[in-house]
């Protein structure tokens, strides 16, 4: 009775000691986490990571942060890829592979979920961080306290999904976890309750993160920016998050539905007492098709930047693309039912939902041309984002296709749940989010660290992610024809599959082998710090407005607010210093107004995974002390009336002459020296 | 939020246009999730599994009441907020209390509601209907709950602050919220209970 009390349903049995993988997971974790907090014992460095990372509002940070949170998800969701791969490679006929059933719906579950929640999305949120407020001549975002409390719900969020891997379990339904499996019924254990609460928590700092960015976009640009100046990136970033703010409620309410039905014992998606489990299927739909235009349409408009940049041309058909971006966001929200055709809406519906996902091919078309047209006759600078965007369009082009085959409903009847599908999504997704994503780190890691990534390793990096997606997937899409159902723990000889999986599992292999290369590329360019420094702000050869502070951006951003009178104005005031020559006049400062950097994210961050965790496992007490710690901190908060402060501009013009020196210091960038008047005529 | 000193002239205004925005946007959101369970009750109305239906189980005049109190307590909150426009602290305060009152009689005969309709055996475990009911209901009597609190607080930092331009961008987010909860009660009264007594 006490027991239950404090510990709720948890107890000692709720950790998988027989589960050698398990215990192994959980112990190289908790060799870790030993590791980072005695090193921060061991140089003294909690003040420094308290005072500048934790409880920092500047967006910079921030971004890094979810950055950083997005590849340590990305290394345990392509832990679980592989574990997938050697089970399918492995359990064929008579042998079963390594992996229970029960153990390997919980890998293919974790693996979607961590990838989608924990890996992309932080990763898009971390390089809008990043990126946005420097695009439009931001010094932060409309609210950077709420921006530290969106990074600290996320990260509280994957806290409790990793937490899930040692302590109990996690959800073996599929990352939608569709009732009524995911019902208490026939998923009884813990799984699905942290399923549940890590998506509700790091979905209200998505939700959060949404509101500032659009706010930031329409209310914060810089004097002459119009929303059609604004760079492709932040346009497509605007698009996105108003995708967030429409799309990210439907998935706060849905889960609570389906947390009321587990936890009150409701009717909403049961299979008796008039529960409706399609109505599920329909709702987190018509969440989740806006989410994968909330991942893809980032990665848009970074390689937009990237081929506009790398090809020293404007941007092709700039009108085009903004309007392509804002057909796909509103597209988005009436395709939804193409997940699934075969639910028996009768023909008129299927063929409406299948003719909507069909159109969505022409504004990405549009796209795809454009950056086609940019890159034609062009000077292409072959760097490694050039690199990420080209092996994107045409990956990403192959993906796009199978996609208009299966919006086809009677070729989806046949193709549903079928490995097809699955080579599908993962080729836009890893064509698309992820190779753009990977882009726009290359693109903007000189901005926030103020030195390059290694080009060696990063073109490794890119060959093996490219040719390891393709030997990976292939094999998939030929198997989904032969008709593989996805999720089989376990198939026979006779079906032919096995050569094709193995296959599949060397790709898998070739893809870690880029990850390597990825993480061998960061402590490289770490040790050539000094030989990759960026002296100039401009590494590239910018366009747009970032590119014309210093790397690292200081704090502030911008000592002076910056105006442009058209797109692309970085460079058109470059172009007009070496058409008028020159120098500058010495700009004056004025004091800078910023925002005081706070805890209080971090705080509410820990009472969320408290309460998330006391809800999963029925633990009162905590469930009622998260709670009234997160509104402790809140109201808190609210009597806190020193929130801001000025830099001093004495400080401003310290800082910025500095950097003035160091550049003055370094020749002028030799890539802007052959620019002929041509580029500038077509230009303009 | 952030600028230069020398912006400092309109600094005041303009970021409070950034913060309302911003939260009339958090408004939206929370449309969309009222939305949501609006669809959800729209599908599963009539699922009563045999139980009774609402037309059954509600009181009109008792409903009519509540909506009253949230209504009248909209009108205090916006004499509140003239009160506060004329500079007249005692005033704000004293209608603020007033709203909360009002708010707090709303809230109390929901929940009589809900326990009369549990006890009577209609449980929101006993049909998906009843699930429906109770959720959207709820969720919108939990909004005005925290609503209160929210005021309760505000009732408290007026007598801290006094009239400051902070407390001012505070009332107004919470008669924004105030007012939205007021707008999505009506659409709770006419689909819920008028169209389900029909």
């Amino acid at each position: 009775m006490l027991e239950k009390l404090i510990f709720g349903n948890l107890s000692l049995s709720s950790i998988p000691y027989d589960n050698p993988i398990i215990m192994d997971a959980g112990a190289f974790m908790a060799l870790v986490a030993a590791i980072v907090i005695g090193s921060l014992f061991y140089f003294k460095k909690w003040t420094y990571l308290w005072k500048e990372w934790i409880t920092s509002v500047d967006h910079k940070k921030i971004g890094i942060m979810y950055i950083l949170l997005a590849f340590v998800m990305l290394l345990r969701g392509f832990t679980d890829a592989i574990m997938m791969r050697a089970q399918q490679a492995m359990a064929v006929g008579h042998s079963y592979g390594y992996l229970p059933p029960e153990h390997f719906n919980q890998i293919f579950t974790a693996h979607g979920v961590i990838m989608i929640f924990f890996m992309a999305m932080p990763f898009m949120f971390g390089l809008l961080n990043l990126a946005v407020p420097l695009q439009i001549g931001a010094r932060d975002v409309a609210f950077p306290y709420l921006n530290s409390l969106s990074l600290w719900l996320t990260i509280a969020g994957a806290v409790l999904v990793n937490i899930s891997l040692v302590v109990g379990k996690f959800a073996a339904t599929g990352w939608l976890a569709y009732p009524p499996l995911s019902g208490l019924v026939y998923s009884p254990g813990v799984g699905v309750d942290y399923y549940i609460w890590a998506l509700q928590i790091s979905g209200v700092g998505s939700l959060l993160s949404g509101i500032n960015f659009m706010v930031t976009i329409f209310k914060m640009r810089c004097p002459g920016m119009t929303l059609m100046k604004m760079p492709v990136f932040t346009w497509t970033a605007l698009c996105a998050m108003i995708l967030v703010a429409l799309a990210f409620p439907i998935l706060t309410a849905t889960l609570g539905m389906l947390f009321l039905d587990r936890f009150f014992g409701m009717h909403f998606f049961t299979a008796g007492f008039g529960g409706n489990a399609m109505m599920y299927v329909n709702l987190i739909w018509a969440w989740g098709h806006p989410e994968v235009y909330i991942l893809i349409l980032p990665a848009f408009g970074i390689f937009s930047e990237v081929v506009a940049t790398f090809c020293k041309k404007r941007l092709f058909g700039y009108t085009s693309m903004v309007w392509a971006t804002v057909v796909i966001t509103f597209l988005a929200f009436v395709v939804w039912l193409h997940h699934f055709f075969t639910m028996g809406a009768g023909a008129n519906v299927n063929a409406f939902f299948g003719i909507a996902t069909m159109i969505i091919a022409i504004p990405t078309g549009v796209k795809i041309f454009n950056w086609l047209f940019t890159m034609f006759r062009g000077k292409i600078t072959f760097s490694v984002p050039m690199l990420w965007t080209m092996g994107f369009i045409s990956t990403f082009a192959i993906g796009g296709m199978t996609g208009v085959l299966m919006s086809v409903p009677a070729v989806d009847f046949q193709l549903h749940n079928s490995v097809f599908l699955v080579a599908h999504f993962h080729n836009v997704i890893i064509g698309g989010v992820v190779f753009g994503y990977f882009a726009g780190l290359t693109y903007w890691f000189p901005k926030v660290f103020g030195f390059k990534l290694d080009e060696k390793y990063g073109k490794r990096a890119f060959w093996c992610w490219l040719i390891g997606f393709y030997v990976a997937f292939t094999p998939l899409y030929i198997l989904g024809l032969k008709g593989m159902t996805r999720r089989l723990d376990h198939y026979s000889i006779a079906s032919g599959f096995h050569p094709y999986l193995m296959v599949a599992a060397a790709g898998a292999a070739i893809i870690a082998l880029g990850i390597a290369f990825q993480i061998l590329q960061v402590l490289v360019s770490i040790k050539k710090r000094r030989a990759y420094r960026d002296l100039t702000g401009d590494p590239w050869g910018g366009r747009t407005l970032e590119w014309s502070i210093s790397s690292p951006a200081p704090f502030y951003n911008f000592a002076i607010t910056p105006e442009v009178d058209s797109i692309d104005a970085f460079w058109e005031t470059k172009q007009r210093a070496l058409k008028e020559g020159g120098t500058p006049k010495k700009p004056k400062y004025a004091d800078i107004h910023m925002p005081r950097n706070t805890g209080t994210g971090f705080i509410i961050g820990i009472f969320s995974a408290a309460f998330g965790f006391a809800m999963t496992w029925h633990i009162m007490w905590l469930t009622a002390a998260g709670l009234i710690g997160v509104a402790a901190a809140i109201i808190a908060r609210s009597f806190n009336m020193d929130t801001d402060y000025y830099v001093k501009a004495e400080e401003v013009e310290k800082i910025e002459t500095a950097f003035a020196n160091e550049k003055a210091q370094v020749s002028q960038p030799t890539e802007t020296d052959d620019f002929d008047a041509g580029t500038l005529s077509e230009a303009t | 939020m952030t600028h230069t000193a020398n912006e400092l002239h309109d600094h005041q205004s303009h970021s409070d246009s950034i913060d309302v925005f911003g939260f009339w946007i958090y408004i939206m959101t929370d449309c969309i999730l009222f939305a949501t369970l609006f669809a959800a009750f729209a599908v599963l109305h009539s699922n009563t599994f045999g139980g009774p239906t609402f037309k059954e189980l509600f009181s009109l005049p008792y409903v009519f009441a509540e909506t009253i109190f949230l209504l009248a307590s909209s009108f205090t909150y916006g004499m509140s907020m003239l009160a506060l426009y004329k500079g007249k602290r005692n005033q704000v305060i004293n209608w603020l209390a007033m709203t909360v009152l009002l708010g707090l009689a709303f809230v109390v005969m929901e929940i009589n509601e809900f326990v009369h309709l549990y006890t009577e055996g209609h449980a929101w475990h006993s049909s998906a209907a009843m699930s429906a009911f109770y959720t959207l209901v709820g969720t919108h009597g939990l909004h005005v709950s925290i609503g209160l609190i929210w005021m309760v607080l505000t009732i408290f930092q007026l007598f801290k602050y006094k009239l400051s331009p902070v407390m001012t961008r505070r009332l107004t987010y919470l008669g924004l919220f105030w007012a939205f909860l007021d707008i999505v009660w009506i659409f709770v009264f006419t689909i819920v209970y008028l169209m389900g007594a029909v």
